[in-house]
């Protein structure tokens, strides 16, 4: 087992050989739907650390899913900072996040968004192809169990399946990070425990460092950290002593 | 990019059905464009190529008689390269088993070989070579299935004569053959007849002279100045005016008829070309507009907005790639054939087929740029947004009740019913699209089509209104009051009215127009000029008729005053006013009253014709009694002159139009079951969960079809709008000296758009509603909304 599971509380006691890889200050996230403003984040500060395994607990609209996407660079916030390493997310422009998330991020959607169209080998090597040391897709996809099912197209897939070929084509380059959206949260449980040990081991082997939003409680205690966002801010944080195994949870 | 090269081969694919309506729209407008502009560069070039093989000339001459010596003067003159002379006469030609007056016209070639210009094309035979032989303009012995060995009795100057046909063939300098008097080319009633000179100039009283001359000039002489030269020359012996090849009649009328076709064939696919591009355009930005979830999934993983731009334009190069390809195959395919169908109606001995790359690469090009400003368009829209914000379901707008349930009537409206009236109003840019798409395939169809309509009226006006005389007589040269007399006596004739015509240009400052001017009595009974609403305009008294085509050339109103220069007789050169604009819509002709034409004449008082009325049963007995008169030259039934109308321009249009209409209907049926199917993409998962809800297969396939029968009914009202628009705009530009088309749309035809626009909805909605009810139902459950 790593360091991680004897991590200490509070961000400030980890040793200095954890890197810092996001910085979050004081971010602000405001849509404008027709008439209505609706503030989804008001004035956050996170951190992830290298090959951190963080659970984002909250209820639905608690803002979750929008800090996730401004960390993966699918949105911008309207006010804050955000770091990853040396580079200033808030001040990028569309071109150097694209460049970001083609290198440095992995996503993983509730709803999968595999390209219907390809196979599981090809949804894979979709980002294989534009990445810089990626792995082979096969590679990847026998990492989530899916050796045996590379040729079959996502509607010949269970939704677990769909979902580990979303986790297989979010490693497959290796990214820095992997930010995951409710991954289980169109799944069944036994499905979805599947699928939380597939991050786990790409968490474990790998030393990806790895955020899960998620509104289920259970799955927090698989996690490193959890943090716990309530109304557009941070209602608080706690690191588990002891990591469960995803095989153990039950909801 | 090898994976995703998989999904487009594999989503081209899924999209084959809509694939296939874009590239059969693509496909129509290219192949239209193709077809008509090839066959103009066909016929044009194989104009060029025969005038230059068969060396027709450039400056042609006719005189009364000339001495043979003459033409070496002529040769002499500053800046003449080869001069030919020959002589012609009028004639009457007797065939046993044809009724009708056939006039022809004979013409000398040198009793050996070819004469140096405007040589003879042989189709079949050989040239004549003994007195009693000729050669036979190829259109007339088609039409009388006249072969080489055959027979031919003809009146030449007062008596009979029989010919033997050595040859059938054509000449550069008639490929337009129109007979005297005659308004069309008519080729059952009118023959050319090449003979050996000798033996014409005995028969003509001709011996040692000619009346007609050509030449051609030599290395950068200016047309201009040999003109006046000649004319100089050519005075003392009643020369008409010479005139270069513009004049010339068969190459004006070709002039015209291709400068009509230019536009109809250049217009009609330009039209059609736009349109196509316009809801290619529309098309490819919504069916881009539908993959907006996967554009955002693969932004996510790091696709830059340009390489999923090219991703797309990969696609939609493809569906454009396959239409454009099936456009040019299918566009020269009917070139040929439409060139093919020409050849029939101008006299060219071969044909050669030519396209110009540049005619293909303006098609492919205007189409690519057209798909490619689509895409771009719609990929930006995909991209702009975040990709978080596109992977979502787009934000639920906010509905609210429309337009129709706030004026109160909404109890009466089934749930489906708002649905369908909410979601119009709320994407109003959407429905529009979709309104413009169908209306201008509506708008294509009548384009394609009203020209039948426009012709039969124009046919009405001409032969039925203006006209009301049975038979037309022409004589061969100017006779006097005498003649009326006498045909007045005939048996049969109910009453004759007399006409004679003159050759003139007419001067309006620096504008001038060569045409000839036609004399009536004032109160002229079987001729009726009438004006813009149809009303008859009486000959005056004093001063000079023109139609609008002449006068607005001339930039004339009544009241103004024109310049008249007679081209012969008195040469005179006199100041008229313009009495009256009339409407017109075959010939340029100027009108005055008989009396003053004469006078401007000064030739005494001569008659070019007769307008008669015939009674019923007895235009056989009048026509056999004419047939005797020594200065008759040839009769015009006008009952045969409609037919011959209907069967030269006529047809000539409707072949167009037929090719027209099929494609105009193809583009109408692409655009429409695109806008379903695209519909259909787009409202699919509320459709299936409205189906999870209960709902039947016929209510849901009411709120999807019921909201194109809702678009359909908006469109075609509006389609019927945009296509007298178009109408409107192209017949402004086919106005030619020769026959000009009015604005004028049956009801029928509005009619026949509507229900083709009607057919391809419904088609559409069959298709669209198979797939409804194959929709997804547990997919919808599964995945979000």
């Amino acid at each position: 087992m790593e360091s991680a599971t004897q991590t200490p509380v509070a961000p400030s006691r980890r040793g200095p050989e954890r890197a810092l890889v996001f910085e979050a200050r004081r971010l602000e996230k405001v849509y404008e739907m027709g008439e209505v403003k609706v503030t989804a984040l008001r004035g956050v500060d996170f951190r992830l650390f290298e090959g951190e395994f963080v659970v984002l607990l909250g209820a639905s609209g608690s803002g979750k899913s929008t800090l996730l996407n401004i960390l993966g660079g699918l949105d911008t916030a309207t006010r804050g900072h955000v770091r990853y390493h040396a580079i200033d997310l808030t001040e990028a422009d569309e071109r150097a996040l694209t460049e970001y998330r083609r290198h440095h991020v992995g996503f993983v959607f509730q709803f999968y968004n595999l390209i219907p169209s390809l196979t599981a080998r090809e949804n894979v090597a979709a980002v294989t192809e534009i990445s810089e040391h990626p792995m082979a897709p096969e590679e990847a996809l026998r990492l989530v169990g899916l050796g045996d099912r590379l040729d079959h197209f996502p509607t010949q897939l269970s939704g677990g399946e769909q979902q580990r070929v979303a986790i297989a084509r979010a490693i497959a380059k290796r990214p820095a990070v992997l930010l995951c959206d409710e991954p289980t949260g169109a799944l069944d449980m036994a499905t979805g425990i599947l699928v939380l040990a597939a991050l786990a081991k790409v968490n474990q082997e790998l030393g990806t460092a790895t955020v899960v939003i998620t509104h289920n409680s259970d799955i927090a205690r698989m996690a490193d950290r959890v943090v716990h966002l309530r109304d557009g801010q941070i209602a608080g944080e706690e690191l588990n002593a002891e990591k469960t195994p995803p095989e153990e949870l039950r909801w | 990019m090898r994976a995703l090269n998989h999904k487009l081969v594999r989503d081209l694919w899924t999209l084959r059905g809509q694939a296939f309506a874009i590239a059969l729209v693509i496909a129509a407008g290219i192949a239209t464009f193709i077809m008509s502009l090839s066959t103009l560069e066909s016929l044009r070039y194989t104009r060029e190529t025969f005038y230059a093989e068969y060396r027709f000339a450039e400056v042609f001459a006719n005189v009364t008689r000339a001495p043979e010596s003459l033409a070496d003067e002529i040769a002499r003159l500053a800046g003449v390269d080869d001069v030919q002379t020959r002589i012609s006469g009028q004639t009457r030609i007797d065939l046993p088993d044809f009724a009708d007056p056939v006039m022809g016209l004979l013409l000398s070639i040198p009793d050996e070989g070819q004469p140096a210009l405007n040589q003879l094309y042989v189709r079949a035979g050989r040239l004549p070579r003994s007195a009693d032989e000729v050669l036979v303009s190829d259109a007339f012995a088609e039409a009388h299935a006249l072969a080489p060995g055959d027979m031919l009795d003809a009146v030449v100057n007062g008596r009979k004569e029989s010919f033997r046909i050595a040859g059938i063939g054509l000449a550069p300098d008639y490929i337009y053959q129109l007979g005297g008097g005659a308004t069309f080319p008519d080729e059952e009633r009118f023959a050319l007849l090449w003979t050996p000179r000798t033996a014409l100039a005995t028969a003509l009283d001709m011996e040692g002279a000619w009346n007609e001359v050509s030449l051609t000039l030599a290395a950068g002489a200016r047309e201009q100045d040999v003109i006046e030269r000649l004319d100089l020359l050519l005075d003392r012996y009643g020369g008409l005016g010479a005139y270069g090849r513009e004049d010339q009649m068969s190459n004006r009328f070709l002039n015209e008829e291709f400068r009509q076709l230019e536009q109809i064939a250049g217009m009609v696919p330009i039209i059609f070309l736009a349109v196509a591009a316009f809801l290619l355009n529309v098309v490819i930005t919504r069916l881009v507009g539908t993959e907006r979830e996967q554009i955002a999934t693969l932004k996510a993983f790091g696709y830059s907005n340009r390489e999923v731009g090219y991703l797309y334009a990969k696609l939609v190069v493809a569906i454009v790639l396959f239409g454009i390809a099936g456009g040019i195959g299918l566009g020269i395919y009917l070139g040929k054939l439409l060139s093919d169908l020409y050849m029939g109606f101008y006299r060219f001995p071969y044909l050669h087929y030519v396209l110009s790359p540049a005619t293909v690469f303006t098609a492919a090009g205007i189409t690519a740029a057209a798909a490619a400003i689509g895409t771009v368009r719609a990929v930006r829209r995909g991209v702009t947004l975040p990709p978080a914000q596109a992977m979502r379901p787009e934000t639920p707008p906010t509905f609210r009740a429309s337009l129709l349930e706030r004026l109160g009537i909404q109890r009466f409206m089934s749930q489906p019913t708002r649905m369908i009236l909410r979601d119009l109003e709320r994407r109003p840019a959407k429905a529009l699209f979709s309104v413009a798409g169908i209306a201008a395939a509506c708008a294509v169809i009548i384009f394609g089509t009203f020209f039948v309509d426009a012709i039969r009226r124009a046919v009405d006006i001409e032969f039925r209104f203006a006209r009301s005389d049975d038979m037309t007589v022409l004589f061969s040269r100017p006779v006097s009051r005498s003649a009326l007399y006498e045909a007045q006596s005939i048996d049969g004739v109910a009453y004759a009215e007399p006409f004679r015509s003159a050759a003139v240009t007419l001067r309006r400052g620096n504008v001038s127009y060569r045409t000839q001017i036609e004399g009536y009595r004032p109160g002229a009974r079987l001729r009726r000029l009438v004006d813009a609403d149809f009303r008859v305009v009486p000959i005056p008294p004093e001063g000079l008729l023109l139609n609008d085509y002449v006068a607005g050339l001339l930039g004339v109103e009544p009241g103004d005053v024109v310049t008249v220069e007679v081209m012969q007789g008195s040469q005179a050169v006199r100041e008229f006013p313009v009495a009256g604009v009339i409407e017109q819509y075959l010939g340029s002709s100027g009108y005055m009253a008989l009396d003053q034409l004469n006078r401007l004449v000064d030739e005494g008082e001569a008659l070019n014709g007769l307008l008669m009325a015939i009674d019923p049963g007895k235009s056989a007995a009048v026509n056999a009694r004419l047939e005797d008169m020594p200065w008759v030259a040839g009769v015009q039934d006008t009952e045969a002159a409609l037919r011959n109308f209907n069967e030269s321009v006529g047809e000539q249009i409707l072949i167009f139009v037929v090719f027209a209409s099929v494609f105009a209907s193809a583009i109408a049926f692409g655009v429409i079951y695109n806008s379903a199917r695209i519909a259909l993409a787009e409202r699919s998962r509320e459709l299936a969960s409205l189906r999870v809800l209960g709902y039947t297969r016929g209510e849901i396939s009411y709120i999807l079809l019921g909201q194109l029968a809702l678009l359909t009914l908006v469109a075609i009202p509006l389609g019927f709008l945009l296509g007298r628009g178009l109408a409107f705009l192209m017949i402004d530009n086919t106005q030619t000296e020769l026959f000009r088309i009015p604005l004028y749309i049956e009801t029928e035809t509005y009619a026949t758009a509507g229900a083709i626009v009607l057919a391809a909805s419904t088609l559409s909605a069959l298709f669209v509603r198979r797939k409804l009810d194959h929709l997804d139902l547990i997919g919808v459950l599964k995945t979000r909304e």
